[in-house]
């Protein structure tokens, strides 16, 4: 018992916080609930009676269908508020609605914003633990988890793989969340993309930065294709989707610069012909439709973690 | 000798079961569970997890021996049933639950664990177990039984009947898991004690 | 009516002075500096003993927010704030509302603040009607009410034609014509200094050259034209490079720096965890920022360190990062956070520190004060080097605390002031 790690953190905020011991605990927990899905009843009595909010202002079917999965597989009652239904939209403030949701004393709050920081304020007004479901271009700590936990499956390991992330690096928390997570566990990546989609000195967070797909895909392990957002860039970033599928699209043949048995990934949704061919999207290197999958089970294994933290632990069971 | 659990320290008492007498132990109750089984290929014999898999695996063994019928074996991690959640700490990994048949609904399943205290281990066991299936019947074989349930369980095969007083606590180490076969008592100190 | 400040060290930068020496006031003027002047029984006497004398302090960048905001802040809550933190005059922002774009609202400030006498109040005006940034305000009808500068601090003057315009106009007055350096279309809709921190916390950044562009062209502007120019709360390292670089080609150009671009680096955003009394414009900048400004606080091309004191209800800086307003208070900051982290810190001596809070300001809005040679206005403050002070904004005279200083131990504080001879009482249940 004594070499066991102990999860002590109320929140999970994002990768930055955490430890490598950390990150790995979360893995190796997920690992357990992948086999929960593997069950005739695929849901167990663990978080019964708790009670979880999973809190949009921005939409995102898919993040928030996976939070609520996971909760109902452990038997939390969740509560969904949406950007839309919410006072939030009529005016109320941020913190008015956070002391709204205290005053219903959920034991979790899945949030996800717009803005950068929101998790972080409500962590530190709220009693309840706080899990960052993205929080703008910061990070979005669950699809890292997810997306480690899959290459992972994949290749065995994470330490000394070259993993590329291609796309708009600069509005994207997908890309933060697995730089952190990446590099606390060893691997080596590189991110690529148009130059006016790549922020300032992220090199200073422990990457290779390349403007073009040869040098970028060159030896990879696993290719992490990001989704372009088209309805906010095209305008200022880039000229056309269609320049932007010639210099930065994968395709069948581009992917034959990565190694042989890389994997492809997305965080979804795709834009088929935009960053990424169907002929890829769909062939075999491709582990997409495994990221949706683990997902759950990564997001069991924070909730049970998170929820398990919560009262300090005081009974002690040698 | 002392060890600590958490942030509480507990002090050495005595030695209940050396391993002679744990060999002894499992098989006497092996041999109870022949007598009580006349079917022992129905039988499914399943090792809540940590040190009934041990247990399980070794009364499977004596069974063998005295018999010559390979029992089916399976491993329970009851972690997500508890009803404690809030006092698991550290977090124990959670080691799964393996069992060697799809279905348990003309089985007769026999727990196995190494200590019987509260009772809410096999509690939560019951309840993963009806997740399952629908066993014909469930036993329940322990090492020890020390008494002090909270919910009404009772085994059905004993190895050892241990009067304790609640501050004290039952260690079972097995050589397959920790290296020896033994069961220790130790008592929890109070703060004036620790050192 | 005489006044004697007695037993104190006496800096004064304007006449290199410092020494043990008493001030006799007669008449809100300083007459004579001595030692040991001896008071008659008529006389009133104020003990300095241990304490440091100086010109009255003046902060030429205030947000007062009356008219319009007084939520935020008023006359009198800025000039208590004021005087509390040891200044005896501020130099108070146009963007009120309405604008401080013609006499009338120059007149009412002028009188809330006669009204509510702690401190001594010079309004800007704005330069552009409404800070439109179209045409020019009624600079002339200001100036006859008592504006001392004009600028549309807030907002900078995207508009070359009218800031080239401004720059020559002002020229009859004698006015500097203080910018708010900041092209918008490259800040966009950034939120903190971009470059490493913003990257990591995924916010939108305000690049340097926001900044820097701007400044490069006002100096292009202000050499051609002959006009004054002052740089409101420089700080890039590179635009206070520029206005050095145009200065000796002879450019009328001058600059104010901020305590908390002398003191904090972006990384804060991070560390504070996404605290909104971190988020100002210009934004804080990286430590080479930094070094480079503190450079300038040292070798003289820095003419004043100004607060920026910009007031905020503690319900608007209670949201996410990116929907707070900019700005942090800064009155009841300035000295101690000076006195502490320069003069302590050995990086500057006292007089000059003197010189960036009273005589340079003085200097680059051409006002009274700054000065404790005889004939002068005796506006004085009174400083305890010794006196360690935890900041602590709900003890705040300001209506607002949004300050990232709260908590901080330093040493040094100014402990009163006098204007014109008298000393400033504040109200003390406030």
């Amino acid at each position: 018992m004594s070499d066991e790690m102990v999860w002590r953190r109320k929140d999970l905020l994002g990768i930055a916080d955490l430890s490598a011991q950390e990150i790995l605990m979360l893995l190796d927990t997920a690992e357990s609930f992948v086999e929960v899905a593997e069950r005739p009843i695929k849901k167990v009595p663990t978080l019964r009676g708790r009670t979880v909010i999973n809190l949009f202002f921005e939409n995102s079917t898919r993040t928030r269908s996976s939070f609520e999965l996971a909760e109902k597989r452990l038997s939390a009652d969740s509560l969904n508020f949406s950007g839309s239904s919410s006072a939030l939209s009529k005016g109320e403030s941020l913190i008015d609605t956070a002391r709204n949701l205290e005053a219903m004393s959920p034991d979790l709050v899945v949030i996800r914003h717009q803005h950068p920081g929101v998790p972080h304020l409500l962590s530190k007004r709220l009693e309840s633990g706080i899990i960052n479901a993205g929080d703008g271009a910061h990070e979005h700590p669950t699809q890292a988890l997810l997306d480690a936990f899959t290459i992972r499956r994949h290749k065995g390991r994470i330490e000394g793989l070259k993993v590329t992330i291609i796309g708009d690096i600069e509005h994207s928390r997908v890309v933060r969340s697995n730089i952190h997570l990446l590099t606390k566990l060893g691997a080596e990546v590189t991110v690529a993309g148009p130059r006016t989609m790549m922020p300032e000195a992220i090199d200073k967070m422990g990457v290779a930065v390349a403007y073009d797909l040869a040098t970028a895909l060159h030896d990879a392990d696993v290719v992490m294709m990001l989704r372009v957002q088209l309805e906010r860039h095209q305008k200022t970033l880039f000229p056309s989707t269609k320049e932007y599928f010639d210099l930065f699209g994968l395709t069948p043949r581009r992917l034959q610069m990565a190694k042989d048995d890389a994997i492809v990934m997305h965080p979804g949704p795709m834009n088929r012909g935009v960053e990424i061919s169907s002929a890829v999207a769909d062939g075999q290197r491709s582990v997409i439709l495994d990221q949706v999958a683990n997902g759950v089970a990564v997001r069991m294994a924070v909730l049970y973690l998170l929820m398990s933290s919560r009262s300090g632990g005081t009974e002690v069971r040698p | 000798m002392t060890k600590t659990a958490g942030n509480q320290r507990f002090r050495y008492k005595r030695t209940v079961l050396d391993e002679r007498d744990i060999s002894r132990t499992i098989r006497r109750m092996a041999g109870q569970l022949i007598e009580q089984h006349d079917d022992l290929e129905s039988l499914l014999l399943i090792g809540i997890h940590t040190r009934g898999v041990p247990l399980a695996e070794r009364l499977r063994d004596e069974i063998q021996k005295l018999e010559g019928v390979e029992v089916a074996l399976g491993t329970l991690d009851i972690t997500l049933y508890r009803d404690d959640l809030s006092t698991i700490a550290p977090q124990p990994v959670i080691k799964g639950t393996q069992f060697p048949v799809v279905d348990l609904d003309d089985r007769v399943v026999v727990l196995a664990d190494d200590v019987l205290y509260t009772g809410r281990t096999v509690r939560a066991a019951l309840d993963e177990l009806t997740d399952y299936g629908r066993p014909k019947a469930v036993r329940l074989a322990v090492l020890i039984d020390r008494g002090h349930r909270e919910l009404p369980i009772q085994a059905d095969v004993i190895g050892k009947t241990l009067p304790t007083a609640r501050s004290e606590t039952v260690e079972v180490a097995f050589k397959g898991t920790d290296g020896e076969d033994c069961v220790r008592l130790f008592e929890r100190q109070s703060d004036g004690d620790a050192a | 009516m005489r006044r004697i400040v007695k037993g104190g060290r006496v800096v004064d930068p304007s006449q290199e002075l410092d020494a043990e020496v008493d001030v006799l006031i007669e008449d809100g003027q300083v007459v004579r500096l001595d030692e040991n002047i001896e008071a008659t029984a008529e006389d009133q006497v104020t003990d300095a003993t241990g304490l440091v004398v100086t010109p009255g302090l003046i902060d030429i960048h205030v947000h007062l927010r009356e008219p319009g905001f007084e939520y935020k802040e008023t006359v009198r809550s800025g000039l208590m704030s004021a005087a509390a933190g040891g200044f005896t005059a501020v130099a108070c922002m146009a963007n009120t509302s309405p604008i401080n774009d013609h006499r009338s609202i120059t007149e009412l400030i002028l009188g809330q603040a006669k009204r509510h006498p702690y401190a001594r109040v010079y309004p800007l005006g704005a330069i552009s009607k409404g800070m439109a940034g179209e045409e020019l305000a009624a600079v002339g009808e200001m100036v006859e009410a008592g504006i001392v500068a004009i600028s549309d601090d807030g907002l900078p003057v995207m508009n070359a034609a009218l800031m080239r315009r401004a720059l020559q106009y002002a020229q009859h007055y004698d006015l500097p014509v203080v910018q708010h350096a900041e092209d918008l279309n490259l800040t966009g809709d950034g939120v903190m200094h971009e470059g490493e921190w913003s990257t990591r916390l995924g916010l939108p950044g305000i690049p340097s050259l926001a900044e820097d562009v701007m400044v490069a062209r006002d100096l292009l502007l202000s050499a051609d034209t002959g006009g004054r120019y002052h740089v409101a709360h420089l700080s890039t390292g590179r635009s206070l490079e520029m206005v050095k670089e145009a200065r000796r080609r002879g450019v009328r150009a001058t600059c104010e720096v901020s305590p908390h671009h002398l003191l904090l680096s972006d990384q804060l955003v991070a560390e504070s965890g996404f605290d909104t009394a971190s988020k100002m414009k210009p934004p804080l900048r990286p430590q080479s920022d930094i070094d480079i400004l503190r450079q300038g606080i040292v070798d003289g091309s820095i003419d004043a360190i100004a607060s920026d004191h910009a007031p905020h209800h503690q319900d608007e800086k209670d949201v996410q990062f990116s929907m707070a307003p900019f700005g942090i208070v800064g009155l009841e900051t300035t000295v101690s956070l000076c006195l502490d982290r320069l003069v302590g810190g050995g990086m500057i001596p006292l007089s000059r520190l003197i010189e960036l809070l009273s005589t340079g300001p003085a200097r680059v809005f051409n006002l009274p004060g700054g000065s404790l040679r005889p004939g002068r206005v005796a506006d004085i403050t009174l400083l305890d080097l010794d006196r360690q002070v935890t900041v602590q904004p709900d003890r705040f005279k300001s209506l607002a605390n949004n300050t990232p200083f709260a908590g901080w131990q330093l040493r040094g504080a100014a402990v009163g002031t006098l204007l014109a001879g008298e000393p400033v009482a504040l109200p003390e249940d406030e």
